[in-house]
């Protein structure tokens, strides 16, 4: 019973105050069938100590090997103090700040987060966030059939080059209600999805239309005609990004004439680990005239009756706890601990270190880029500009390849088969400021090697 | 006691009608509902020329802590939604039965007027509720 | 003040990111971002001292007690998180192969294992990032079932009166029409009524137990005949599970599908509001549906190795939630909560957690506090009106909660359940020592007589707090989400 107070005095005190002899008759209304017997596959305790060896020996399996993988999921320096703060109790122990008065210091965070990311976007507003980016496109997809009232279709356009693991959990999230999701081909020699793939979807009504930048394979889209084609056309855009690249590439705000109405991505790249796939946060903005449809949790400024600013939670009437069946969502949580870190993250970088720190992630790819197409045999899978992840197509089969590579502790990148059967020798590579010349050259060499002891 | 004007219409779900000389309806909510409610923060109209039947959906009303629909208390065509609302959602509270209207209607069927509760109907039905 | 007031162009935190600008060149202008975001211009110092000081404007677990009723605001060890950032945890990839993942593998293994024992229940899938997430996939999963079995009449989901706000919206989310049950004056659902509601076309009921109105559902095993014999299946609401745990399995009341929320029985941290983690369990009929990835165990005892389980596995899943294995880091705290409390620790949960909330319960009641269910045990909580007090003095459930604040205690849960009036519903959880519920109870006491004597103060309180109460119409009818400069 390792964190339980009580003495055995306090447990008799206890019971007298009840008025009953032991604490089995507590249980007195459940019928006595109904209790369980002994946990047979909960093992005894350990102590601390203990517990902390076997942690130790467990993490330590999967440590040391240098790290290309993207496809979601990125590798960026995380200050010292950025943990160190989001940890401390006060922020780490608290709860939804239901009682405003006592969690102002959460709700100010995320009203400055909010206003953060709105900004990153060139968007209007921010909710508090989502559970991770795939979930969040998800809500976008639900927000963009409510928001899109001259729309009856419940259609929206998701172009293949979105990430597979986001489309199908697009999927799995908004089937039941009757949304239709319709995939897009791309362009199999740029890896984007050009004007000419959307030529045939022209006069058919569709709700909105996903655009992701950079796009799965790490290639850059043409947003701004994108963008334009899609609200000719009466749909909302949903921008889909990664907000590490937005420090150097165009905001969804800013995209075409009129901009992307929503924009959902994964905040994990902002200053929370990759910590085997989470807890990452969603983040969700969009333009003002559409927040009413926006779900989860949003922060709003306000006075307190001496007239003093303060935090609150606001535009509560959309979520479950009022709506209930009629609510804009399920979601009652946000992602709050790991938005505290992005909101510290962000302070730390401020804007000229985001815009460094992103522009180093770009050239170190070009860098890798550059010294493994030097291999025979290697060469860029498609043509046109990318951002930190590029598609490497190799002379053997992308999975042994990256096995391989695994033997001699890179971690390569994903295999591009695994969701394109056209793709079986094409590796995602990802590289981010993290990675030196020295990790770049290893990596070169590795791939060499490899590559010779699968040709002979 | 809450208003209840003896020129109007009403029914059940809290909303009353205006009949105008040339047919055309006016919507709103009733003094009893506002108050219900308490400080009316936003309310979403129906989009204009739409036809909505009986009962179907038309709009909601959303306080701090409470968020309620508007019914159609008779099928018709959405003629013009108030937009004041927009920026003084306040006005449901302090007026409801004049300023404070929601939408108007061409009604599709006018005989489902005949239906409709008056004050003295619609009096009853509250003060059963409370 | 806010972090943008105290920005100056050109200041900087020089230590963390690279020196010198990178080179762009071979991105044509036209992809290139024009004007900066937003964002601060602060140093390192600056952040920190800011960011902490926030942090000193919340009431938290480490600082205060706080019975936040259906939230289980429990001590969170500090081991756990110890554990979850060792670098081979914090920094593996989610991507990475399962030869360099088997350390991860195995502490989520043995978590399936343990929640499956206690849930009694045959398989788990941990993938769901919060309990809402949670009951999303097991409808999804009832729906599943009854769609493989070409049963499509079955449209509609019950939903107790009582039910958290949650439950009717997941049963939207997944395309069913929602039913709700009456709750009888005792707390436990009208069960003659359910027989006249339940048909062809119940695809299911969502139920907690104990329930939200703090009590145990005692007719749980007929309510469980009845849905079943019509060919429907149960859902458990696993919010109020601290309340049983190691006492009573889902499993055994006739559940077919539950979700547990790790951050309140598994002691995660509620972060300010997140990450929760929702895992699902199910009984033998629903194995097939379960979301993936969830980890498989290949070998002996001995020497095992683990890998993961996809829809090439379980090709009848329902599919993904997330992108990669939902709230990873949540579910290795999970872990080492439970390896830390072991099977006796787990039996004592339950136990301690009724023990302190009949304590709290019978006390505040024999300090003249009224009972919502006075007839009833309370189980893990329990629930207070505040109605009298509010019809004699005007100091309503809301003023309450605002002035125990000025005790350094956090408030309960107000207004839920929405069928008892006035009320106050209180969850201690069984970390808490008797002398903190007794200082909470002597607040209560003194409060009592604050709005016998002095109304107009209890109404105005907080007093104490970085701010008083709020204007809430002016956040929403004048929104300002964003900082505009």
């Amino acid at each position: 019973m390792p964190f339980i107070p009580h003495t055995e005095q306090d447990v008799q005190e206890m019971l007298d105050t009840i008025g009953v002899s032991s604490i089995e008759d507590l249980f007195d209304e459940i019928p006595p069938q109904l209790r369980a017997g002994e946990l047979t596959q909960v093992p005894e305790a350990l102590s601390e100590m203990d517990m902390m060896r076997r942690m130790r020996e467990r993490a330590a399996q999967d440590e040391g090997a240098l790290c290309f993988i993207g496809a979601g999921a990125y590798e960026h320096h995380i200050p010292a103090a950025v943990w160190d703060v989001t940890t401390r109790g006060e922020f780490m122990t608290a709860y939804t700040p239901y009682q405003a008065e006592a969690s102002q210091g959460t709700l100010q965070l995320v009203y400055e987060y909010q206003s953060m990311m709105a900004s990153l976007m060139a968007m209007d507003v921010s909710n508090a966030s989502l559970y991770d980016g795939a979930s969040g496109l998800a809500e976008a997809a639900l927000m963009a059939v409510r928001a899109n009232r001259k729309s009856k279709s419940r259609k929206i356009l998701v172009p293949g080059s979105v990430h597979p693991s986001y489309r199908s959990a697009l999927n799995v999230i908004v089937e039941a209600q009757n949304i239709e999701i319709v995939e897009v081909e791309w362009n199999p020699s740029t890896g984007t999805t050009l004007i000419d793939n959307l030529a045939s979807f022209e006069g058919e009504d569709f709700t909105a239309i996903v655009i992701a930048q950079p796009n799965f394979f790490g290639q850059l889209e043409d947003v701004d005609a994108l963008t334009d084609w899609a609200h000719a056309q009466k749909m909302l855009v949903v921008g889909l990004v990664n907000p590490m690249a937005m420090a150097v590439l165009e905001a969804p705000g800013n995209w075409g004439e009129k901009g992307a109405d929503i924009v959902v991505g994964d905040g994990q790249p902002l200053g929370v680990p990759m910590a085997s796939g989470g807890p990452y946060y969603g983040f969700m903005c969009c333009t003002s005239a559409i927040v009413r449809q926006m779900p989860g949790r949003i922060i709003g400024r306000t006075v307190d009756l001496d007239g003093k600013p303060g935090y609150a939670l606001t535009l509560q009437a959309r979520e479950q706890h009022i709506r209930r069946s009629k609510a804009t969502s399920n979601i009652c949580t946000n992602q709050g601990l790991a938005v505290t870190a992005s909101t510290i993250y962000m302070s730390l970088l401020g804007p000229d270190g985001l815009a460094t720190t992103s522009g180093h992630c770009y050239q170190n790819t070009q860098k890798l880029i550059a010294l493994l197409t030097s291999i025979d045999g290697v060469d860029k899978a498609f043509s046109g500009h990318n951002f930190h992840e590029c598609a490497i197509k190799v002379p053997a089969k992308a999975s042994l390849v990256l096995e391989k590579l695994a033997e001699r502790e890179v971690l390569g990148g994903f295999d591009l088969g695994v969701n394109y059967s056209d793709l079986e020798d094409v590796i995602l590579v990802c590289v981010t400021e993290t990675k030196t010349d020295t990790d770049l050259d290893v990596y070169k060499l590795a791939l060499a090697d490899v590559l010779n002891e699968i040709n002979s | 006691m809450s208003q209840i004007p003896a020129d109007l219409k009403y029914v059940d779900t809290h909303e009353w009608l205006r009949i105008d000389a040339d047919g055309t309806v006016t919507i709103g909510i009733t003094d009893h509902a506002q108050s219900l409610l308490g400080d009316v923060v936003y309310v979403e109209h129906p989009e204009v020329d739409t036809e909505i039947e009986t009962g179907e959906e038309a709009g909601v009303v959303e306080s701090v802590k409470a968020a309620s629909d508007i019914y159609m208390p008779i099928a018709g065509t959405i003629l013009e939604v108030n937009e004041l609302l927009e920026d003084a959602p306040e006005t449901v509270n302090s007026d409801p039965y004049h300023d404070g209207w929601f939408f108007k209607i061409k009604p599709s069927n006018p005989e489902e007027l005949e239906q409709l509760l008056d004050a003295d109907a619609y009096r009853e039905k509250c003060e059963a509720e409370d | 003040m806010l972090i943008f007031e105290q920005s100056r162009s050109g200041r900087k935190a020089f230590a963390q990111s690279p020196s010198v600008a990178a080179d762009l060149s071979g991105l044509p202008e036209s992809f290139i971002r024009k004007e900066k975001p937003g964002l601060p211009e602060v140093s390192e110092l600056q952040a920190i001292r800011h960011y902490t000081n926030l942090s000193r404007k919340n009431f938290s677990i480490d600082t205060q007690f706080y019975p936040l009723g259906s939230c289980t605001m429990k001590y969170n060890p500090r081991g756990a998180l110890a554990a979850a950032i060792l670098p081979g945890m914090l920094n593996r990839h989610p991507l990475a192969p399962e030869s360099h993942s088997q350390g991860f593998l195995a502490c989520l293994h043995d978590l399936q294992e343990m929640l499956k024992d206690v849930t009694g229940m045959k398989g788990v899938s941990l993938t769901p990032m919060a309990g809402a997430q949670g009951e999303f996939a097991g409808v999804a999963m009832i729906r599943a079932y009854h769609d493989a079995r070409d049963d499509d009449g079955r449209t509609e989901i019950l939903v107790p009166s009582a039910a958290h706000g949650t439950n009717p919206a997941t049963a939207v989310m997944c395309g069913f029409k929602v039913r709700e049950v009456p709750v009888g004056s005792d707390g436990d659902v009208d069960v003659e009524t359910l027989k006249t509601l339940v048909g062809p076309q119940t695809a299911g009921i969502m139920l907690t137990n104990p329930s939200t109105c703090g009590v145990f559902e005692r007719r749980i095993e007929e309510i469980a005949s009845i849905i079943h014999d019509v060919g429907g299946l149960l859902y458990y609401d696993g919010a109020n599970l601290n309340a049983i745990l190691g006492k009573v399995k889902p499993g055994d009341m006739g559940f077919d599908v539950m979700h547990m929320n790790l951050h309140k029985t598994f002691a995660t941290p509620h972060g300010g509001g997140g990450p929760g983690s929702g895992p699902v369990a199910v009984n033998e009929r629903l194995l097939p549906y379960l979301p993936t990835p969830i980890v498989g165990k290949d070998g002996s005892d001995d020497a095992p190795t683990y890998r993961w389980l996809t829809d090439k596995d379980i090709p009848e899943t329902i599919g993904n939630l997330s992108a990669f294995m939902g709230n990873a880091g949540i579910l290795v705290r999970a872990y080492v909560y439970a390896t830390l409390l072991g099977r006796e620790g787990m039996h004592r949960v339950g136990e301690y957690a009724t023990l302190n909330a009949n304590y709290m319960a019978k006390k505040l009641e024999k300090e003249g506090f009224q009972l919502a269910y006075p007839d009833r045990r309370a189980t893990h909580e329990f629930i207070i009106t505040l109605s009298k007090l509010t019809k004699e003095h005007g100091v309503n459930a809301m003023d309450v909660a605002k002035r125990l604040l000025d005790y350094n205690q956090h408030a309960p849960t107000t207004y839920f359940p929405l069928l008892v009036p006035e009320c106050h519903l209180i969850e201690p959880t069984e970390t808490e020592s008797k002398e903190a519920m007794d200082e909470y109870i002597a607040a209560m006491v003194s409060i009592l007589k604050e709005a016998e004597s002095d109304a107009e103060m209890v109404r105005g309180a907080p007093y104490t707090q970085p701010v008083k109460r709020l204007d809430d119409v002016k956040a929403a009818r004048e929104l300002d989400l964003a900082w505009k400069g």
